[in-house]
C-alpha cells in the first residue's frame, strides 16, 4: 500500500453528492460556506488581476517611447497608481487569503472556519472597495501620487482621487483583518483531535506568520491613512510642513504596514510552494520544521525592517545601519526556504505537470528577486538605486516572478479540488512558457535601466534607454497574451473537462481525503492521519521493506510514520489512529 | 539524497566561480564613476554580484539539473527516497548565507562610512542618553512628541537661517513659509546627512552649493559668489558639499554618476557631501515623485577642470545680478511659475511645463 492509499483508506470520502456551492447564485450571495468565499475571493481577485494588468500594459505603451506620446503626464501617474494599489491590494493580498479560505479548514479536517459570517463579511468588502476605486478613473479624478500616496504630494493632487483611494484601502485593511482573526482562530482551535502543530500542513504555518503580521501592522497603516485624510480634507497638518506637519512620520507610519505586508503578500505563497512540491516531486518536503519556524522569524524580523524603504529620505545614519543589518538577517530565513525547496525537489521523481512547473518557477525566479532585495539592504548600493527601475525591477520578481506564480502554481494544483475537472496539461504548459518568458522579459532589463539612471514613475525618459524599453514593453504584451490560455482552459475545463478524482495527485494532506469538489462540511466523519503530510516514498507502491526512514526504525507501521506521522505522537486517547480500530 | 561525485561538485564550483568572479568585474551595469564616492559604491557591488552570480547560478542549475535528470519516466509510478531532512546540511545553509550577509553588512558599513554616512553632526550632536534623561513624563511618549520643551539648539533651523543668510538662497526658498523641523529627541538632528568622509573630517568643503527643489525645476544657489542657476556645475577634485531642500513637495536630488541620492524635504535640510572626480556633463535627475512632471525635472551636472569652472563662474555672475534684480521685486508671494518664468530659457523647462504648473498648483 503507497501512503496515499492508506490515508486514503483511513478517510471515507463525504458521500454527498452535492459540492458546497450547488447553483451559480451561491457565488453571488452572502454564503457562509468557506470553499464558496475561497472560490468568490480568487475569482473576484483574478478579476481585479486582469484589471491592474491592462493598466500595466497601458503604463508600458507609454514607455515604449521616450516621449509622453500615449497619454497625458497626469493619466500616466493615475495608471501606474492604480495598477499598483490594484496589484497589492486587490489581487495579491485577497488571492492569498481566498486560498487560504479554501484551504485550511479541510487541510485542518474542519467542518468550516471558526467565524463563518465574518468570513463572509471580510469577502464582501472588497468587491465595493475595488469598485470605489477603479470609479475614481471613471470621474476623471484618479489618484495620481503612486501607491505609497507619500503627502504633501498627496495633499496637493486631486482632492477626490486621493480621498478615495484612502477610503478603498481603509475598506481593503479592515477585510484584511477580518480574514486574519479568523484565519488563527480557526488554525489554532479546530484542528482535528491528533493533529499537533508540527503535522499541520506547512500552509497553515505560513498562515499563522502571515495573519499575525496582518494583525500588528495594519492598524498602524489605517491610522497613517485616517491622518492623512484629515490633512486632506479638515485641513490639519499631521503631514503637511506648511502648517509644521512631518511628512517623514508619514512615510515611518506607511511602511511599518507596507514592509511587513510584502510578506503578506508572499508567506502565503511560500505556503503553497511547500505544499505543492513535495506531492509533484513524490518526496517528503525537505526540512519541515526549518521551513515552518522560518516563516515565524520572516514575520518577526519582516516587522523590524520598515526604514530601509527610507534609506534616502530622513533618518540618521546610526538608524540607517540599524535597518540594513535586520533587513540582511531576513535573507536567512529566506534562504533556508529556498534551499529546502531545492532539496525537496533533488532526487525526487518529479511530474512535471503545469502546478509543478509554476512551481518550480516560482522558486528560480523568487530567488532573482531575493537577491536583489539582500543587494537593495546595503545602504550604500540603495542611496544609488532607490527610487529607480532597479527597484521596480526586483519588486516584480518578488510579487510576479513570486506571488504571481505562486498562485498559478496554486490554481493548477488546486483546480481538481475545487470545481472537480482536470485542466488541460497542454495550455497549462503553454502558458507556463509565455508567463517564464514574458516574465524575464519584461522585468530583467529593468535592473540595468535602474542602475544606469532611469528612475522610477516617469512618462518621459532618456532617449538613450529606449531599446531596453522596448524590450520591456514587448515582454508586457507577452504578459498579456499568456493569460489567455490560461482563462480559457480554466473556464473550459471548469464546465467540459474530464472528471476530476478525488485525490488526483496521490497528495496526503486531508483535502484530498474527501470528494471532489467537497460536500458541504467537508467531512462525513472526522477525519484520522494515517501519515503525516508529506510521508511520499515510505513505501514504493509495493510491501517491500522500506530502507533509509531515517528518523524510524519500526518497520510496520513504521510504512506510516515520517517524523510529522500522528502515529509518532503519543497516542491520543480521543482519536483512534489506526483505521481498522475505527470500524 | 544522490549527491553528486565529489570531483563533479569540485568541477561545477571551480565553473561556478569562476564565472561569478568574471561577471561581478565585467558587468557593464553602471554608468561611469565621477566621484571618489561611486568608486567605493562600486567595488561593493561588484563584490555583492560576484556572491549573487555564483548563488544564482547554484540555485537555478540545482533546478534545472533536477527537472531533467529526476524527471518521472513513463511507467514509474514509484516515489522518491523518504528524506525529511538532514540536519548537517541544514545547518550548513543556514551558516553560510549568515555569513555572507555579516560580510556584506560589514562591507557595506565600512563604505558607508567612508563616503561620511557617520559624519558628525548626525550622530554626536543628540547623543541619545543624555535627551532621554532629560526628557519629563514617559519616554515613549516623550519621543513621538516633538514639542517637548527640549531647548537645545536646533540644528535644522540653524542649517536653514544659515543657508537664508545667503540673498540668492532667501530669493528661492521659502523657508520662512515653511516652519523648519525641530531636533527630534533621541534621534539626533533630522537633517539626513552623507557628511564628509573620515579623512576631510572637520574641515570645511571647498565649494558649498544651495539647491532649492520645487515643482518642477532645480534652482542653485552658490553662496561663496551669489550666484543663481537652474545647472549644477563644479570643479572637479574639490569636495562639495550640496545643502538641500524643498519648496512644495518632496523631491530627490540623484546624479547616477555620483551613486548619491538624497531627499529634499519641505521643512528639513538635508546635505551630501562628495567629492568630483570624473570630468563630464551628466544628469542630475529628481527622483521622487513630485508630481505629473516629475520624469521631465532634471538637468544638466558639469564637472569640469578649475579653470572651466572660475570662467564659468564669471559668466555667471554677471548673469545673476540682472536676475537678483528680478527676484528682489518681486519675491515672496509669487507661485513656483510666476516665479520661474524669467528662468524658463535658463532652466531648460519646456514652456507647457510652466503652464501646466498654473494650473495644477494648489
Ligand atoms: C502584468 C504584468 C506587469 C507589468 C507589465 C507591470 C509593469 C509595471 C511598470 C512598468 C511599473 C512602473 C511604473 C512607473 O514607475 O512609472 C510598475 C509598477 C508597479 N507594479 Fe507592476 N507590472 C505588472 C505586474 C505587477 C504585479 C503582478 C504586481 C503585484 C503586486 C505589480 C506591482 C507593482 C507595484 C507595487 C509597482 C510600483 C508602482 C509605483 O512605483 O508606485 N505589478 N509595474
Ligand atoms: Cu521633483
Ligand atoms: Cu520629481
Amino acid at each position: 500500500m503507497t501512503q496515499a492509499q492508506l490515508q486514503e483508506g483511513a478517510n471515507i470520502s463525504a458521500l454527498s453528492e452535492e459540492p458546497g456551492g450547488r447553483k451559480w447564485r451561491d457565488y453571488f450571495s452572502f454564503n457562509t460556506d468557506h470553499k464558496v468565499i475561497g472560490i468568490q475571493y480568487l475569482v473576484t481577485t483574478f478579476i481585479f488581476y486582469c484589471i491592474g494588468g491592462v493598466l500595466a500594459d497601458l503604463v508600458r505603451t507609454e514607455l515604449k517611447t521616450p516621449e509622453t506620446d500615449f497619454v497625458s503626464p497626469e493619466v500616466y501617474n493615475s495608471l501606474f497608481t492604480l495598477h499598483a494599489t490594484i496589484m497589492i491590494f486587490l489581487w495579491i493580498v485577497p488571492a492569498g487569503a481566498g486560498f487560504a479560505n479554501y484551504l485550511i479548514p479541510l487541510m485542518i479536517g474542519a467542518k468550516d472556519m471558526a467565524f463563518p459570517r465574518l468570513n463572509a463579511v471580510a469577502f464582501w468588502m472588497i468587491p465595493p472597495a475595488g469598485l470605489l476605486l477603479i470609479s475614481s478613473l471613471l470621474i476623471g479624478d484618479a489618484p495620481d501620487a503612486g501607491w505609497t500616496s507619500y503627502p504633501p504630494l498627496s495633499l496637493v493632487t486631486g482632492q477626490v482621487g486621493e480621498a478615495i483611494w484612502i477610503m478603498s484601502v481603509l475598506l481593503l485593511g479592515t477585510s484584511s483583518i477580518l480574514g486574519a482573526i479568523n484565519f488563527l482562530v480557526t488554525i489554532w482551535k479546530m484542528r482535528i483531535p491528533g493533529m499537533t502543530v508540527n503535522q499541520m500542513p506547512l500552509f497553515c504555518w505560513s498562515m499563522i506568520a502571515t495573519s499575525a503580521i496582518t494583525l500588528l501592522s495594519t492598524p498602524v497603516l489605517a491610522g497613517a491613512l485616517i491622518l492623512l485624510a484629515f490633512d486632506l480634507l479638515a485641513g490639519t497638518t499631521f503631514f503637511n510642513p506648511t502648517g509644521g506637519g512631518d511628512p517623514i512620520v508619514y512615510q515611518h507610519m506607511f511602511w511599518f504596514y507596507s514592509h511587513p505586508a510584502v510578506y503578506i503578500m508572499i508567506l502565503p505563497f511560500f505556503g503553497l510552494i511547500s505544499e505543492i512540491l513535495p506531492v509533484h516531486a513524490r518526496k517528503p518536503v525537505f526540512g519541515y520544521q526549518a521551513i515552518a519556524y522560518s516563516s515565524l522569524a520572516i514575520s518577526f524580523l519582516g516587522l523590524i525592517v520598515w526604514a530601509h524603504h527610507m534609506f534616502t529620505s530622513g533618518i540618521p545614519g546610526w538608524l540607517r545601519m540599524f535597518f540594513m543589518i535586520t533587513t540582511m538577517i531576513i535573507a536567512v530565513p529566506t534562504g533556508i526556504k529556498v534551499f529546502s525547496w531545492v532539496a525537496t525537489v533533488w532526487g525526487g521523481k518529479l511530474r512535471l505537470n503545469s502546478a509543478m512547473l509554476f512551481a518550480m518557477g516560482f522558486v528560480g525566479t523568487f530567488v532573482i528577486g531575493g537577491i536583489s532585495g539582500v543587494m537593495l539592504a546595503a545602504v550604500p548600493f540603495d542611496i544609488h538605486v532607490h527610487d529607480t527601475y532597479f527597484v521596480v525591477a526586483h519588486l516584480h520578481y518578488v510579487l510576479f516572478g513570486g506571488s504571481v506564480l505562486g498562485i498559478y502554481a496554486g490554481f493548477y494544483h488546486w483546480f481538481p479540488k475545487m470545481t472537480g475537472r482536470m485542466l488541460n496539461e497542454f495550455w497549462g504548459k503553454v502558458h507556463f512558457a509565455l508567463t517564464i518568458v514574458g516574465l524575464n522579459m519584461t522585468f530583467l532589463p529593468m535592473h540595468k535601466l535602474g542602475m544606469m539612471g532611469m528612475n522610477r514613475r516617469i512618462a518621459v525618459y532618456d532617449p538613450k534607454f529606449e531599446t531596453l524599453n522596448f524590450i520591456c514593453t514587448m515582454g508586457s504584451y507577452l504578459l498579456a497574451v499568456s493569460t489567455f490560455p490560461f482563462i480559457i482552459n480554466a473556464i473550459w475545463s471548469w464546465m467540459y473537462g474530464p472528471k476530476a478524482a478525488n485525490n488526483p495527485w496521490q497528495a496526503l494532506t486531508l483535502e484530498w481525503m474527501t470528494t471532489s469538489p467537497p460536500a458541504i462540511e467537508n467531512f462525513d466523519k472526522l477525519p484520522v492521519l494515517a501519515t503525516g503530510p508529506y510521508d511520499y516514498g515510505m513505501s514504493n507502491g509495493d510491501n517491500k521493506e522500506v530502507e533509509n526512514v531515517p528518523f524510524s526504525d519500526e518497520k510496520e507501521p513504521a510504512l506510516a510514520a515520517g517524523p510529522n506521522s500522528a502515529l509518532r505522537a503519543d497516542p491520543d486517547p480521543k482519536v483512534a489512529a489506526n483505521p481498522e480500530d475505527r470500524k | 539524497m544522490n549527491i553528486p561525485s565529489s570531483i563533479w561538485t569540485l568541477l561545477v564550483g571551480i565553473v561556478v566561480t569562476i564565472v561569478s568572479l568574471w561577471y561581478g568585474q565585467n558587468h557593464g551595469l553602471l554608468p561611469t564613476p565621477a566621484s571618489d564616492e561611486a568608486e567605493l559604491v562600486d567595488g561593493l557591488f561588484n563584490a555583492m554580484l560576484t556572491i549573487s552570480t555564483g548563488l544564482f547560478l547554484i540555485v537555478e542549475g540545482a533546478l534545472i539539473y533536477s527537472a531533467i535528470r529526476y524527471r518521472r519516466r513513463p511507467g514509474d509510478d514509484s516515489d522518491g527516497s523518504p528524506i525529511f531532512g538532514n540536519i548537517p546540511l541544514e545547518i550548513l545553509w543556514t551558516a553560510v548565507p549568515a555569513i555572507i550577509v555579516i560580510g556584506i553588512a560589514i562591507y557595506s558599513f565600512d563604505v558607508y562610512n567612508s563616503i561620511g554616512g557617520f559624519s558628525p553632526h548626525s550622530v554626536h550632536d543628540a547623543p541619545i542618553e543624555e535627551q532621554a534623561v532629560r526628557m519629563p513624563g514617559a519616554a515613549i511618549a516623550a519621543t513621538l512628541s516633538d514639542t517637548s520643551p527640549n531647548t537645545d539648539s536646533n540644528l535644522n533651523q540653524e542649517k536653514s537661517d544659515a543657508a537664508m543668510q545667503d540673498p540668492a538662497t532667501a530669493a528661492v526658498r521659502n523657508a520662512d513659509q515653511i516652519p523648519q523641523r525641530q531636533n527630534a529627541p533621541g534621534v539626533g538632528v533630522v537633517s539626513p546627512t552623507i557628511g564628509a568622509s573620515p579623512d576631510k573630517e572637520g574641515t570645511p568643503p571647498a565649494l558649498t552649493v544651495n539647491v532649492t527643489g520645487l515643482q518642477y525645476a532645480w534652482i542653485f544657489t552658490y553662496p561663496d559668489t551669489g550666484i543663481t542657476t537652474g545647472e549644477l556645475h563644479v570643479p572637479v577634485g574639490r569636495e562639495v558639499q550640496i545643502s538641500m531642500t524643498a519648496n512644495d513637495v518632496i523631491h530627490a536630488f540623484w546624479v547616477p554618476e555620483l551613486r548619491l541620492k538624497q531627499d529634499a524635504i519641505p521643512g528639513r535640510q538635508s546635505e551630501i557631501r562628495f567629492t568630483p572626480k570624473t570630468v563630464g556633463e551628466y544628469k542630475l535627475i529628481c527622483a521622487e515623485l513630485c508630481g505629473p512632471y516629475h520624469g521631465a525635472m532634471n538637468t544638466q551636472f558639469v564637472i569640469e577642470t578649475p579653470e572651466a569652472f572660475e570662467q564659468w563662474q564669471k559668466e555667471q555672475q554677471v548673469a545673476s545680478l540682472d536676475l537678483q534684480q528680478l527676484v528682489a521685486v518681486n519675491s515672496a508671494d509669487l507661485s513656483p511659475a510666476e516665479f520661474l518664468a524669467p528662468y524658463v530659457s535658463d532652466l531648460g523647462i519646456q514652456p507647457e511645463m510652466l503652464h501646466q504648473v498654473h494650473h495644477t498648483h494648489h
